[in-house]
């Protein structure tokens, strides 16, 4: 039934979206290709399951867990990418000193938790689903909801009303320009890895509540699920990230309804592929294609 | 092989910007011909076209009679046309003999030490070292370096975008000598340029460009004394 | 000689893995040389490797002409995939690359010929040890052979700066056709033997998670050169199994190599840069 898909989908989206937009802002700012964004995605599930399993209320250590993974997120820059930003490395080795950072922080999750999935003991994920008329969700859907709503508003709220927002949107413009006009350009940067990865962070959490399920290999999927979304916003464009977010999670509810389930995926990556063949700016993307 | 480098009634746009209005111009073999103007009078933009990077709105370039304008970058290449650039566009990494073989690229066989050899000392270092790398020789020596790589494609046409930029007047006089001899082996020579004393010694006849038309052909000091070539410079350099 | 047959015993798979590794190594190191961050590699190993397997499973052919067609195969995917991508650069070709890799795993992973999700498996074991490293001498003599042409200094020319290679009339689309085709090629060797050297393929085997690896070797033994490429597949290959006593944190060495090399050492053991400030 068409509309209840859709309203999945838009569950599906909104983590998609919170996910992808963690990708865009990196690579607004810096060029760079984040791959260790889903391990941090990973890192900040597994963290709440240990907080809460050490007695931590949900509500507690959710945010501990957002706040550490934004921090994890200034760690990861100041490690793997401010080092080559000194050396004006070409844009392609940030991408694999990335990858190096992904297999370290996976093998760190791997070392504390092994390779078995972890499940939640919190019972409003057990709670009965409820009902809107002919619609069915479950009170986990509508945290995720009400989660990515607040996340993406107060996002918005940064980026056009503090200087901080104007300072990143300057650094993506412009990296040089905004340095000569005063803006401490390491900190805007350490800031911008900050949201970026405690909004990666939050897209962890809810997909390991939505699912119940945390387990070292969670992020593999929306790594590259990610990618499709940002290429279809335009990267680098939040705008695009939040609305990429919401399609392409529709577009792969809406398969299953179409009886395609098993092509899901291939339809998005298709759509990626596409997007990057006619039109590579995706919906959004205001800069022309920079030779990366 | 000689030939004579045409450009007709060449008109370009982009972005909805008329960057070359209705130019014509003519590089004959064993001849220099100077394209001088303000900046963003469309010079670069002329070779640009030139060599098929930008595309013509409308006219013709041709070489030696066949028309080239329409073809691939590569193509134009190898039918006889080398430039060099205004940012050095040496293959830094890569050293000196590198850079001369890819010079020679389109010339069949390869290039051997002696002939390289030979490319050095007609662009005047003689004494750069066939291993060094090209990105770690001194400036002077780069911008030599390609004018080395564009004289072995053995071209019909060189064209030397400001060759002369961030030399002294002794390497800017040693430049003129340099030009005067590629002429002299039969290849036509383009070169723009913002130095007036090299155009006036190299140069046999000059073309001023500016907004994108031609205000102005002829030699040196016809152009020298022209009136709206005065006024176009008001202010900048003299004449 | 019997410590060496014993070695031998004791290590064959090792051994066999670390040849494959090699190849796939090789075979992305050319498009990397070509300054192209193409990532199909795993792709076009899957795809020889599946029709290898079919061949042999259904029309119980040998190893070699299934090796063959199976190339032949992966080189034409990649060079249809040249087609569409020739425009794209850099990152947009990179994650172009990876969404044509998860096509073709999903794929692989819905089609019954291919055994769906469960892959397939009584694959005679054909490529022994002599076979994997016959065809490594053969592709690591042929590159080195390649390596002395016009056409590896065209590749070297369009890595360090594309514009000036076609002033100087290379046919950079070419090049990075041919390149994307080799690499195309020498991967569809590799799967052909990796299909006939493990008892069972899956979709799995070929995804992003491979590439990666192979990525991973490639930069660690030095991104532009062949032999620095085989060298990283080999260390890494072997690395592991040598310090499996550390069992959990092989990984995390893994990964501390990488930044080590990334960050001190980019132009990676062989001491090639790669590309240039874009």
């Amino acid at each position: 039934m068409v509309a209840q898909q859709l309203v999945n989908g838009l569950f599906l989206g909104a983590v998609y979206a919170l996910f992808a937009i963690g990708y865009t802002l990196v690579f607004g700012v810096l060029d760079i290709l984040n791959l260790a964004h889903a391990a941090i995605f990973m890192l900040a599930a597994f963290a709440t399951w240990s907080l809460i399993g050490a007695g931590v209320p949900l509500a507690l250590a959710a945010p501990i867990a957002i706040g550490g993974a934004g921090l994890l997120g200034i760690v990861l820059d100041r490690i793997a990418f401010a080092p080559l930003r000194r050396r004006g490395a070409p844009n392609l080795i940030p991408l694999i000193s990335s990858i190096g950072m992904a297999i370290i922080f996976g093998a760190i999750a791997r070392g504390i938790y092994g390779p078995d999935e972890r499940q939640f003991t919190l019972g409003f994920l057990q709670a009965p689903p409820l009902h809107a008329g002919p619609l069915t969700f479950t009170i986990v859907q509508l945290v995720i909801l009400a989660n990515a709503i607040v996340f993406m508003l107060g996002l918005a709220w940064v980026m056009r009303s503090t200087a901080l927002g104007r300072a990143i949107r300057a650094v993506a413009e412009d990296r040089i320009a905004a340095a000569l006009l005063g803006i401490d350009l390491e900190r805007t940067i350490a800031a911008t890895f900050f949201i970026a990865s405690a909004l990666g962070g939050l897209a962890g959490i809810l997909t390991a509540l939505q699912y119940n399920s945390v387990q070292v290999d969670m992020g593999a999927q929306i790594e590259l699920k990610g990618l499709a979304v940002i290429v279809l916003g335009g990267m680098g464009s939040i705008t695009g990230a939040v609305i990429g977010g919401f399609v392409i999670g529709m577009v792969e509810t809406l398969a299953v309804v179409f009886g395609l389930s098993e092509w899901r995926d291939a339809i998005s990556y298709g759509v990626m592929f596409l997007i990057l063949i006619l039109r590579p700016t995706g919906l959004f993307g205001k800069r022309t294609l920079r030779t990366a | 092989m000689t030939a004579a480098l045409e450009l007709e009634h060449v008109t370009i746009r982009y972005g909805g910007v008329r960057a070359l209005a209705d130019t014509s111009l003519e590089v004959l073999p064993g001849r220099v011909l100077g394209l001088i103007g303000p900046n963003g009078a469309g010079k670069t933009t002329l070779i640009n076209a030139t060599t098929g990077i930008v595309p013509l709105s409308s006219g013709h370039v041709r070489l030696g009679g066949t028309t080239i304008s329409g073809m691939a970058p590569h193509r134009i290449a190898r039918a006889g046309i080398a430039r060099t650039y205004q940012n050095i566009r040496l293959f830094g990494a890569l050293d000196v003999f590198a850079n001369l073989s890819a010079g020679a690229f389109a010339r069949p066989g390869r290039l051997d030490a002696a002939h390289a050899k030979a490319l050095l000392e007609r662009a005047g270092i003689a004494h750069v070292a066939l291993d060094a790398r090209a990105g770690a020789l001194p400036y002077g020596d780069q911008r030599r370096l390609e004018i080395a790589r564009a004289l072995a494609a053995e071209p019909a046409i060189v064209m030397l975008d400001e060759p002369a930029a961030g030399m002294n007047p002794t390497e800017t006089a040693h430049l003129v000598d340099t030009i005067r001899a590629i002429a002299a082996s039969g290849i036509g020579v383009l070169l723009i340029e913002h130095d007036m004393s090299l155009v006036r010694a190299a140069c046999d006849r000059v073309v001023v460009l500016n907004f994108g038309e031609v205000i102005a052909s002829g030699t040196p000091d016809e152009i020298a004394a022209d009136p709206a070539v005065i006024e176009a410079y008001l202010g900048t350099e003299s004449v | 000689m019997t410590v060496l047959a014993d070695f031998y015993a004791a290590h064959s798979k090792l051994i066999d893995q670390v040849g494959l590794d090699a190849l796939l190594a090789l075979s992305l190191s050319i498009s990397l040389q070509a300054g192209q961050l193409a990532l199909a590699q795993a792709a076009f190993m899957g795809v020889a490797a599946y029709i290898s397997a079919i061949l042999s499973l259904n029309a119980h052919w040998s190893l070699l002409p299934t090796m063959l067609v199976a190339a032949l195969c992966s080189t034409i995917v990649a060079g249809l995939l040249a087609l569409p991508v020739r425009r794209l650069r850099g990152i947009f070709l990179a994650i172009a690359t990876i969404a044509f890799g998860e096509i073709v795993r999903i794929v692989a992973n819905n089609l019954q010929i291919s055994g769906g999700a469960e892959g397939l498996s009584g694959i005679p074991p054909d490529a022994t040890t002599p076979w994997i490293y016959g065809t490594l001498a053969i592709v690591a003599i042929g590159l080195w052979l390649f390596s002395r042409t016009k056409f590896a200094l065209a590749i070297a020319l369009v890595r360090e700066d594309e514009n000036a290679a076609r002033g100087v009339g290379v046919d950079v689309g070419l090049v990075r056709f041919t390149t994307l085709a080799m690499g195309g090629a020498i991967a569809g060797l590799a799967g052909a033997l990796y299909a006939h050297s493990n008892f069972f393929i899956t979709p799995a085997d070929f995804g992003f998670g491979r590439m990666e690896q192979i990525l991973v070797w490639c930069v660690i033994g030095g991104i532009t050169s062949p032999l620095g490429a085989a060298a990283g597949a080999a260390l890494l290959t072997i690395l592991p199994e040598a310090i499996r006593f550390l069992a959990d944190y092989r990984d995390f060495v893994n990964g501390a190599i990488l930044l080590v090399v990334v960050l001190f050492a980019p132009r990676g053991l062989a001491g090639i840069r790669f590309g240039r400030r874009g």
